[in-house]
């Protein structure tokens, strides 16, 4: 049934449907209206689970990574710092293998105390072993969670659904909830294959010399090769319930597109009117949304630019010294494809700043117009910034 | 000095909702900045994230609005930087004593010569009125819509144990007590905990049915006493007011320049 709700609770209404037994968090805006929905839940017995609010977003991953040991099904969420100081953490539930999914709410890092979208908090956390979906609206929130518990569990390794501060987690938009019995058809319930039991002791993380650690490691990375098909298994039986299917990367008006928009997030939805209003006037400009990031989809992206003339990827976060995050998995992606289109990298709407219609234009017309530019990235409607030393 | 004089006015109006305790705070200690007399510029203050914490925006000194949790980590450096300067923590609860608490407690066993004043709402304010480490059993918070099963600490008994030469504590109720408590734990040599009941009408008073801030004010006024009073041992859950803990020790810095100066001797 179609109800009007926050990006937040179009996440919790998932996680409600999706049984999660154990939730462990502590609060941080914009995430909060996720976990207070899920401790009503769970206290007044709409969720047979358990909520535990802790001191600390470091305890709260730990309390959920011990529950997940247990062999039950779990739930985080947090944003921003929070993410940051469950840094140690999140290597550890994917070395450890545990099938948990995370909320996460884009949101601004300080100084420059800033609770607004920024992606940069959960693109710093890329090297950790969590499979990550960045989402364009509550209705892809909803769906991605649960397409992230069957994921999850299939290949033994955590993911994060990504939302954006204010511009997703605020936002009244109506989704389509369904109803416990399509959801239960979809998502069975949990069986882990690697947990604590009494019947068969087994002991943990324990040291692991050199002789066997690296396999390890290169198993991680042989569950992140197969995340690409699994996910596209997952999102065919959902499809074939719930008739809507996103993959990991949707391109829209690539095929005869000469500049190509890659966008991610909210913004992709603003930058799907302005390609229908260049269109309109004539232009050939397409879009392509990148959902996935972790595993990067590189294959997708290549198939998508492949005959475009020009690329513009267009970052909501910064990696200093390098550039925007995305430019460079894009980048990378194309550099043994020959021929491949110029990449070109502009950084916009950090903070929360707006990303309008507008600023999107002006980036497709500078990018058809301009050559590729020495810098790395362009910043995107910044005021003059002046180096002093 | 005019108190004015200690205020940046560009950051007023406020944030803080009307009838909130956490300005009688400022006040308070603003007072007490004044009857001691200080410059501004020996004044640091350092805060975390959270209601309380943004005491730093709206005084005039020194201030560094660092991370949720760390302020005495970030207090300490600075101490240890310029161990000529007061030092002024203004905390949250949950700033204080749930991400913060192993701060808390390592920077009392040091005796470490910072003032930190623990304003105590019983509620994470700035997030919304979720339940924190000091709301206590059987209250009602966002994340504990029914009641709460978690038991609080006893702010003055963790800090006295964790070893705080300086330990107090008041309410908003009692203005005049606070200026004079905040004056005192700033002459302290030695880590000064001054933990201040103080009240969020939005989130606590209306979660837990208590009514306006003038009355969670009152309540202040019939739930407390002074330390040692008659009242307290006739009616035992009377909350104790006053300095519980006040004693010379060596502190941190100090014996820091002893070390100095013994290594020094050698050469
Ligand atoms: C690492 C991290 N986690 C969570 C937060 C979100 N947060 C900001 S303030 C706050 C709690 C505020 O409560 P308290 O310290 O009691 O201060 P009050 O607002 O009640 O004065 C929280 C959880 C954060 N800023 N950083
Ligand atoms: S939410 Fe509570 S603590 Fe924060 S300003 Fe309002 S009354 Fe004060
Ligand atoms: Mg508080």
């Amino acid at each position: 049934m179609k109800q009007v709700m926050e990006g937040s609770h179009a996440a919790s209404e998932a996680v409600r449907l999706a049984k999660v037994q154990v939730i462990s968090a502590y609060p941080i805006t914009p995430q909060t209206h996720i976990v207070e929905a899920l401790a009503e839940y769970c206290e007044n017995g709409t969720m047979d689970a358990r909520f535990l609010c802790v001191e600390s977003e470091h305890s709260a991953l730990a309390a959920v990574i011990s529950a997940s040991t247990m062999g039950v099904r779990t739930f985080t969420a947090t944003s921003s710092h929070g993410l940051a100081l469950m840094h140690e953490l999140l290597h550890w539930a994917s070395g450890a293998r545990l099938p948990i999914v995370m909320a996460e709410v884009n949101r601004a890092l300080g100084p420059g105390w800033n609770i607004w979208a920024d992606q940069t908090d959960s693109l710093a956390q890329r090297d950790t072993g969590w499979i990550q979906f960045y989402c364009e609206d509550g209705q892809e929130v909803f769906d991605t969670t649960l397409h992230a518990f069957r994921l999850a569990e299939w290949v033994n390794l955590p993911v994060m659904v990504i939302q954006d501060a204010f511009f997703l987690s605020h936002t009244l938009e109506p989704v389509d909830i369904p109803d416990q019995k399509q959801v239960d058809q979809f998502l069975p319930p949990f069986s882990s294959g690697v947990k604590l039991d009494t019947e068969k002791p087994c002991n943990m993380g324990q040291l692991t010399p050199p002789s066997i650690y690296m396999e390890m490691r290169q198993h991680i990375q042989m569950a992140m090769e197969q995340v690409s098909s699994c996910y596209s298994e997952v999102e065919k039986e959902f499809s074939a319930l719930f008739d809507r299917q996103y993959g990991p990367v949707e391109p829209v008006a690539c095929e005869d597109a000469e500049v190509i928009l890659v966008v991610s997030g909210t913004i992709a939805g603003t930058c799907r009117s302005v390609i229908s209003d260049l269109r309109s006037k004539g232009e050939k400009p397409g879009m392509l949304k990148i959902k996935m990031f972790r595993p990067f989809p590189a294959d997708f992206v290549r198939r998508a630019v492949r005959a475009a003339k020009k690329v513009a990827v267009i970052d909501r976060n910064i990696s200093f010294g390098a550039g925007g995050i995305f430019c460079q998995e894009v980048k990378s992606a194309l550099y043994n494809m020959d021929p491949h289109p110029p990449v070109f990298g502009y950084i916009a709407g950090l903070g929360g700043r707006d990303v309008t219609p507008d600023s999107l234009e002006a980036i497709y017309w500078k990018t058809k117009k301009g050559d590729l530019l020495k810098g790395e990235s362009t910043w995107v409607e910044t005021q003059e910034v002046e180096l002093k030393n | 000095m005019p108190i004015k004089d200690y205020i940046r006015e560009r950051y007023f109006p406020h944030l803080w909702c009307s009838g909130c305790g956490h300005g009688i705070v400022l006040g308070s200690f603003l007072r007490a900045i004044q009857q001691l007399g200080l410059s501004k510029n020996e004044i640091v203050m350092v805060s975390g994230i959270g209601c309380s914490s943004r005491i730093t925006g709206y005084v005039d000194f020194h201030t560094l609005h660092t991370l949720h949790g760390r302020a005495l980590a970030f207090a300490t450096g600075v101490k240890m930087g310029l161990p000529e300067l007061n030092i002024i923590v203004p905390m949250g609860d949950g700033d204080a004593l749930a991400i913060g608490g192993n701060h808390f407690i390592h920077t009392a066993r040091r005796n470490i010569d910072i003032t930190a004043i623990v304003m105590n709402n019983r509620i994470y304010g700035m997030t919304g009125g979720q339940f924190s480490p000091l709301s206590g059993y059987g209250i009602k918070a966002t994340t504990a819509p029914y009641f709460n099963i978690d038991h609080d600490f006893d702010v003055v008994e963790l800090a006295t144990a964790a070893g705080a030469s300086f330990v107090a504590r008041t309410t908003t109720y009692h203005e005049k007590q606070l200026t004079n408590i905040i004056t005192k734990a700033i002459q302290h040599v030695g880590f000064s905990v001054v933990e201040v009941l103080t009240q969020c009408p939005t989130y606590f008073g209306r979660k837990n049915d208590i009514g306006s801030a003038v009355d969670m004010m009152k309540l202040y006024k019939e739930k407390t006493t002074p330390r040692g009073s008659k009242a307290k041992k006739e009616n035992p859950d009377l909350i104790e007011r006053g300095i519980f803990v006040q004693k010379e020790m060596p502190e941190y810095c100090n014996e820091y320049n002893k070390i100095i100066e013994k290594a020094m001797k050698g050469h």
